[in-house]
C-alpha cells in the first residue's frame, strides 16, 4: 500500500466534486429530502398519540442510521463508476496503482461523504425536529463504524459485479442496497419477520446495529452483544468481498476487459 | 552491447480459443524506437495492454529494465508510461489538475516544477486552465503526451500516437517526441498504421500479423527481405496473402 497513490486518486474525487455543482448536490439533496418527509411523518404520529413519541425517535434514528450505511455504499460504487464514467481506468491501472490501493481510496471517498451526509442529517434533525442524535453518545462510535462497514460491503459487491458484467450492471449502484433493506431491520425489531427470514437478518451486521440502536434509545444500554455480532459478521464479510473484488479484477486482467469495462 | 532495457520472450495470449498474440519476441535496446506494425487485429494493442500489466499474459515473459513484469509491476509501471490518441483523461479536470493527479499517482518529485516544463514544452500555456472536457482531441493528445513524458519515463509505449490528428499537429507530435527521445535518452515503442511516419520514428521494426512476428529489422531489412519498394508495398503484399 501506497499512502502517496491513494492520496492522489483522492485529489482526483476532490478536483471532481469542487467542480461538480450536480455531485455536491447529490450529497445534500436526499438526506435532506428524506429527512423531511420522514420528520413530518413521524412528528403526525407523535401528535395522534402519546404513546407514538418513541416512533419520532426510532424514525429519524433509522433514517439517518440507513442513510449513512447508503452513503458509504455510494461512495465506494460512484467512486468507481466515475472512473468508468471518464474512461480512466486504463490512465489508472497501467500506473503503478494496485487494485488495493484503489479501493482503499473508495473507502476514504466512502468515509467522506458518510461524515459530510450525517453532519448535515444531524444538524437538520436537530433544528427541524429538536431531535438530537447525540442522545446516543460514545456509543455512536461504534455503530457508525459498523454502519460504514456494511455499505461497503455491499459497495464492493456492486462493484465487482460491474467490473464484471460492465455498463448493464450500473443499476445495481443504486439498487443492490435496497435489496438488503428488509433484512436489516431499519424500521422494525427483527422479532417482526416470518421465522424462515429471522436467521437471514441475524447473519446480515446491519440488522444488529439497528437492533442495537433501538436497545439503546430504549434502555439506554449499549447493546454489546448486538454490536460484537455487527462486528464479527462485518468483518468476516469484508474479508470475503474483498477477495471477491480481487479475483474479479484478477479475471477481468484476464479477459482483457479491465480497460474495457463499460465500454 | 548493454543489457535490453525491454524483452519480451515467447509472449501469447487467448481470449477462449482464439490466439491475438501468438509467441511473441523482440529486445528493445536502451535508447531505442521499436515500430510495431501489422494490419487491424494482428495483436498490436494486446500486446502493448501486456506490457502495461493490464492484460495477463497466458504465456511467456515480459521483463523491463531488468525486472520480470509480473514480480515487479509496480517498480516497473512507475519508470514507464503510455500515450494513444484512443485514451482519455477525466473531463471534469482541467488539464493542469489532470497532469498534478498522475504526479502524484506516479510519485514525482518536485511536481510543480515538472508540470510547468511540460507545458511550455507542449506549448500549452493557454489550455492551462481549461477543463478537459472542452478540449479538441488535438489538445486532448497533447494532455495525454504531456501525461506521458511527465513522470520522465524510461521507456514510453504510444499505441497510434497521431492517429485522427491533422497533418499539422501530427508533424508537430513527432517532433516533440524525437527532440524529447534525443534528450532524454528514452526507449519507445510505436504503433501507427502510417508506414512513413514507421520508418520515420523507428530505428527497427517488428512486423506482426494474425497475432505472429512475420518480420523483423531495421525498415530496410525489411523491404529488402520481401524485395519491395517501401515499407508501405511490404505491408500491402502481407495484408493481401492471408
Ligand atoms: N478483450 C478481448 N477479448 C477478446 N478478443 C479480444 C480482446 N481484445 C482484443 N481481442 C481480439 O484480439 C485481436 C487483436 O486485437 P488488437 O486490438 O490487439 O489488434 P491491433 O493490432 O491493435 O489492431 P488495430 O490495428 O485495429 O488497432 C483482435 O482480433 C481482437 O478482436
Ligand atoms: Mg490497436
Amino acid at each position: 500500500m501506497n499512502v502517496g497513490r491513494i492520496l492522489a486518486l483522492i485529489s482526483r474525487h476532490l478536483f471532481l466534486y469542487r467542480r461538480s455543482f450536480p455531485r455536491l448536490l447529490e450529497i445534500f439533496y436526499w438526506p435532506l429530502l428524506d429527512l423531511v418527509v420522514w420528520g413530518f411523518i413521524t412528528v403526525y404520529l407523535a401528535q395522534e398519540g402519546k404513546e407514538l413519541h418513541g416512533a419520532v425517535v426510532f424514525f429519524l434514528g433509522a433514517l439517518i442510521f440507513w442513510d449513512i450505511l447508503f452513503r458509504a455504499q455510494q461512495g465506494i460504487t460512484i467512486s468507481f463508476l466515475e472512473e468508468i464514467w471518464s474512461r480512466n481506468l486504463m490512465n489508472l491501472f497501467a500506473s503503478p496503482l494496485t487494485a488495493g490501493e484503489f479501493l482503499a481510496a473508495m473507502m476514504a471517498m466512502s468515509i467522506f461523504k458518510v461524515a459530510a451526509v450525517s453532519i448535515i442529517m444531524a444538524f437538520a434533525a436537530l433544528f427541524f425536529y429538536s431531535y438530537n442524535v447525540f442522545i446516543m453518545g460514545l456509543t455512536l462510535i461504534p455503530f457508525i463504524m459498523n454502519l460504514i462497514a456494511s455499505g461497503w460491503l455491499i459497495g464492493i459487491l456492486t462493484t465487482s459485479v460491474i467490473m464484471r458484467f460492465g455498463q448493464q450492471a450500473e443499476v445495481l449502484a443504486w439498487g443492490l442496497v435496497f435489496l438488503f433493506q428488509p433484512i436489516s431491520c431499519v424500521f422494525y425489531p427483527l422479532s417482526v419477520l416470518p421465522g424462515w427470514l429471522q436467521p437471514l437478518a441475524m447473519a446480515n451486521p446491519a440488522a444488529h446495529v439497528f437492533e442495537g440502536m433501538r436497545e439503546v434509545l430504549l434502555n439506554q444500554a449499549v447493546p454489546w452483544s448486538h454490536l460484537w455480532w455487527a462486528m464479527g459478521l462485518n468483518g468476516l464479510y469484508l474479508l470475503i468481498m474483498i477477495a471477491i473484488y480481487q479475483y474479479t479484477f484478477a479475471a477481468c486482467k484476464d479477459r482483457g476487459m479491465l480497460v474495457r469495462v463499460g465500454e | 552491447m548493454s543489457a535490453p532495457i525491454v524483452r519480451v520472450q515467447n509472449l501469447t495470449k487467448q481470449f477462449g480459443n482464439f490466439t491475438a498474440v501468438d509467441h511473441v519476441s523482440f529486445e528493445i535496446q536502451p535508447g531505442e524506437t521499436v515500430g510495431l506494425l501489422g494490419p487491424n487485429g494482428a495483436g498490436k494493442t494486446t500486446t502493448f495492454q501486456m506490457l502495461l500489466g493490464v492484460i495477463t499474459p497466458t504465456h511467456g515473459t515480459i521483463e523491463m529494465l531488468g525486472f520480470d513484469l509480473l514480480h515487479h509491476r509496480e517498480e516497473i509501471l512507475r519508470q514507464v508510461n503510455f500515450s494513444s490518441t484512443y485514451i482519455s483523461m477525466p473531463y471534469a479536470l482541467t488539464v493542469e489538475e489532470n497532469l498534478r493527479v498522475i504526479g502524484r499517482l506516479y510519485g514525482v518529485s518536485g511536481i510543480d516544477r515538472r508540470i510547468d516544463d511540460v507545458i511550455k514544452k507542449l506549448e500549452m500555456e493557454d489550455m492551462r486552465h481549461k477543463i478537459a472536457r472542452k478540449l479538441s482531441s488535438g489538445q486532448m493528445t497533447r494532455l495525454t503526451l504531456a501525461k506521458a513524458v511527465l513522470t520522465e519515463p524510461k521507456i514510453l509505449f504510444l499505441d497510434e500516437p497521431t492517429a485522427s490528428l491533422d497533418p499539422d499537429i501530427a508533424h508537430k507530435v513527432k517532433g516533440f517526441l524525437k527532440e524529447y527521445r534525443a534528450t532524454s535518452g528514452l526507449s519507445m515503442l510505436y504503433t501507427s498504421h502510417n508506414m512513413r511516419e514507421i520508418e520515420e520514428m523507428s530505428d527497427r521494426i517488428v512486423f506482426l500479423q494474425r497475432g505472429k512476428v512475420i518480420a523483423e529489422g531495421t525498415a530496410q531489412e525489411v523491404i529488402a527481405q520481401y524485395g519491395e519498394d517501401d515499407l508501405e508495398q511490404v505491408f500491402l503484399k502481407i495484408a493481401r496473402e492471408r
